[in-house]
């Protein structure tokens, strides 16, 4: 997987000139995000949680649950490297399912048996921030003994502290990604770098965005002049909703779907997305450059899929000797090197050098400060906010 | 005491065999008993009760308690009287669809294919070897904007260059009647196999010629086919969510995709629960007054 940094598009390397540092971004964030837990906090029903007793010297497994294209893979022999080789060097037998294609979707399959307790078949799950969060509070993830996962403290120092998991008691990040505007360079040779680009004349019918919320209304709500990661009211999410409804019913926003937005462009039924980064930057290798990724100029957003431990798994020390290996720089490196996503170990850079150097230099994996300021992190929503809003949000696009 | 014994053993054997006797036909029963109280009883009580619950306020997401509010039922009704209706529209034109192409079919296979009819049988449960999900998904190439159908259509001068199918409810009820074309081809195919050829060839000793024939012997005679093959395109294509997600576009959405969007989006198990029932007992209503216009009763 080779990309070429010189052909990105101009404003994907441009976006180089805020001043924020990662740290004070991040910090005001986790303290939204915090008050947005203890909002969702106090009518807590998830007493009575069976303990699970630990197997895990005897039974030698662990399994792992993740989203599609999100682990390095060899085409030609089938096997994904880094597990094999955590396989052989731990002796531990990983079973792993490309089980999670919407956070929604997986939760409520999962939901009833974690509720009461019994095996949902999997030891290590990896839903998104908002959702990992909803594991946290309804008492659903185990807490990490750190001195099985001594490689925790290779995080990339932004997500150490997310208001989710102060700490990181419960959850490692997996990757991170942006969503932003992906594009069709044939149709669209001059980029979609604005709101009105994606919306232009040109485009009516042929615009697919995510069926992901907080990424769709996110960046329309920073097009609005609205920060999501801030105390935002709910007239202005409102707002972002009633710009994006009238998008559907003028007709410019053909569909709103989840990773299968990338077939429409690669079919030639969409020329503009709201997409993810690293979805985008597979197309774009696999298609020799015909589509394109940027952060919009007035903001993306920024997510981050987490590993956790359910609270039904009884393999936990093989669970977290797994998460322990993927935050090895080395390894952390090889699957960033196939995913293109925003790899959580910082410390994997000089080893992604070694492995692709202009992949290493890409700000969408190794984000700089810059790249960190054009984006935000969707705060976390109250119990009540997420249902209120969540309906508003099918109720436009018509379920 | 041998022969004692002797008749002891015979008439037990005599009475077990009576007791068994009595207890076959709900043996025969259990099986289907028990799988209709585990996966239909017990579930369609649990359904019932969840729809009359009600969320506290600031209660986790998915946390209901019993309320007993029957207002749900109005609420999801009117919130969503435009996806009912489209649903209804959608399955209602989607069946005649696959009536019509699922009717000659189902005749040229009954009396017209010889030899062939075996694999023509085989021809038509031949997509069920491929996922639903797959099939569906490759209508989406073939109706693509640059796709062969599109390609074609806009070969004619009056054709907007805007036009497109993919996305739209032309493109929903394709796949709709698509899908279900072989519940309507092997029940109409099983009751035209099933017409005596006699009573065709008495038509003709009458003088009818072959549309008469068609109209007064062949129809009629296949008439609990089309019923049978229509309520099973109908019943699940009016529940079909697969297709409108797939196919269609925001302002395409059946209730099932209302339905899919409560249950695992918006985690709203009241609605969705209000939406199952209200759907079910709709198609209940209409299917009973259809059974009852078609006169059909034998079917049920």
């Amino acid at each position: 997987m080779k990309k070429d940094m010189q052909s990105l598009s101009p404003e994907a390397r441009a976006i180089i000139k805020a001043q924020m540092t990662r740290r004070t971004l991040f910090a005001g964030v986790g303290a939204v995000s915090a008050a947005g837990v203890l909002a969702a906090c106090g009518t807590g029903s998830s007493t009575g949680l069976k303990t699970v007793v630990d197997v895990s010297d005897s039974e030698k497994i662990v399994r792992w649950a993740s989203w599609p294209l999100y682990l390095d893979f060899n085409e030609d022999t089938k096997v994904y490297p880094t597990l094999a080789a955590f396989e052989q060097k731990s002796g531990i037998k990983v079973t792993y399912e490309e089980a999670i294609d919407d956070n929604n979707t997986f939760y409520g399959k999962v939901q009833g048996q974690l509720s009461i307790g019994s095996d949902i078949g999997y030891d290590v799950v990896t839903p998104t921030d908002w959702m990992a969060a909803r594991f946290i509070e309804q008492g659903y993830a185990q807490k990490l003994d750190a001195a099985n996962v001594p490689n925790k403290s290779n995080i990339r120092e932004v997500l150490a502290n997310v208001g989710f998991d102060k700490g990181r008691q419960y959850s490692l990040t997996w990757q991170s990604g942006f969503a932003g505007f992906g594009w069709n360079t044939q149709k669209l040779p001059k980029g979609v770098r604005t709101m009105d680009d994606l919306f232009a004349p040109a485009n009516k019918g042929k615009v697919v965005v995510l069926s992901e919320m907080r990424d769709t209304i996110g960046v329309i709500m920073l097009y609005q002049g609205v920060d999501p990661s801030s105390n935002f009211t709910e007239d202005q999410f409102m707002n972002a909703i009633d710009f994006f409804k009238k998008k559907i019913a003028d007709g410019f926003i053909r569909q709103v779907k989840g990773n299968s937005y990338s077939e429409d462009l690669k079919r030639g039924d969409a020329n503009a997305v709201i997409g993810w980064s690293g979805d985008i930057f597979i197309l774009r290798s696999e298609s020799g450059g015909k589509f394109d990724f940027a952060i919009p100029e007035s903001g993306g957003t920024l997510w981050s899929d987490n590993m956790l431990i359910p609270s039904t798994s009884a393999h936990k020390k093989n669970a977290e000797s797994l998460m322990n290996y993927y935050y090895e720089p080395a390894v952390a490196a090889q699957v960033a090197a196939y995913v293109n996503y925003i790899c959580p170990v910082e410390a994997a850079k000089p080893e992604l050098e070694k492995i692709d150097p202009e992949l290493a230099n890409s700000p969408f994996i190794f984000p700089d400060a810059a790249t960190l300021a054009k984006v935000k992190v969707f705060r976390s929503l109250s119990s009540d906010e997420a249902t209120k809003f969540q309906t508003a949000f099918d109720e436009a696009i018509g379920n | 005491m041998a022969f004692l014994h002797g008749v002891a053993t015979g008439h037990s054997q005599v009475k077990n065999a009576l007791k068994g006797r009595s207890l076959t036909p709900y043996l025969l029963l259990a099986p289907g008993l028990i799988w209709l109280i585990t996966f239909f009883i017990i579930p369609i009580f649990s359904l019932a009760s969840t729809s009359t619950m009600v969320r506290p306020d600031g209660a986790q997401v998915g946390v209901y308690v019993q309320e007993l509010r029957f207002a749900n039922y109005v609420d999801a009704f009117l919130i969503n009287k435009d996806q009912y209706l489209r649903s209804f529209i959608y399955a209602a034109l989607a069946t005649l669809v696959a009536l019509a192409i699922a009717y000659p079919l189902a005749y040229a296979i009954a009396f017209k294919s010889g030899k062939y009819r075996n694999i023509l049988l085989v021809l038509v449960i031949a997509p069920f070897f491929t996922s639903f999900l797959l099939r569906t998904i490759a209508w989406t190439q073939i109706l693509a904007d640059q796709g062969p159908v599109v390609s074609a259509i806009k070969v004619l001068p009056f054709i907007d260059d805007l036009f497109r199918i993919n996305n739209t409810s032309t493109a929903v009820v394709i796949g709709l009647a698509y899908n279900f074309l072989p519940f309507m081809t092997l029940p109409l195919y099983a009751s035209l196999e099933r017409i005596d050829p006699r009573t065709l060839e008495a038509a003709g000793d009458l003088y009818a010629n072959g549309l008469t024939t068609f109209r007064k012997v062949t129809l009629p005679l296949s008439m609990p086919g089309v019923v049978a093959g229509t309520l099973l395109t109908f019943i699940p294509a009016a529940g079909d969510y697969v297709n409108a997600a797939i196919l269609g576009n925001p302002s395409t959405k059946m209730i099932g995709n209302v339905i899919e969007s409560r249950f695992f989006a918006v985690v709203d198990y009241p609605t969705a629960a209000a939406l199952s029932f209200t759907l079910m007992a709709t198609i209940l209503i209409l299917v009973s007054l259809y059974i009852r216009k078609s006169g059909t009763d034998e079917l049920v």
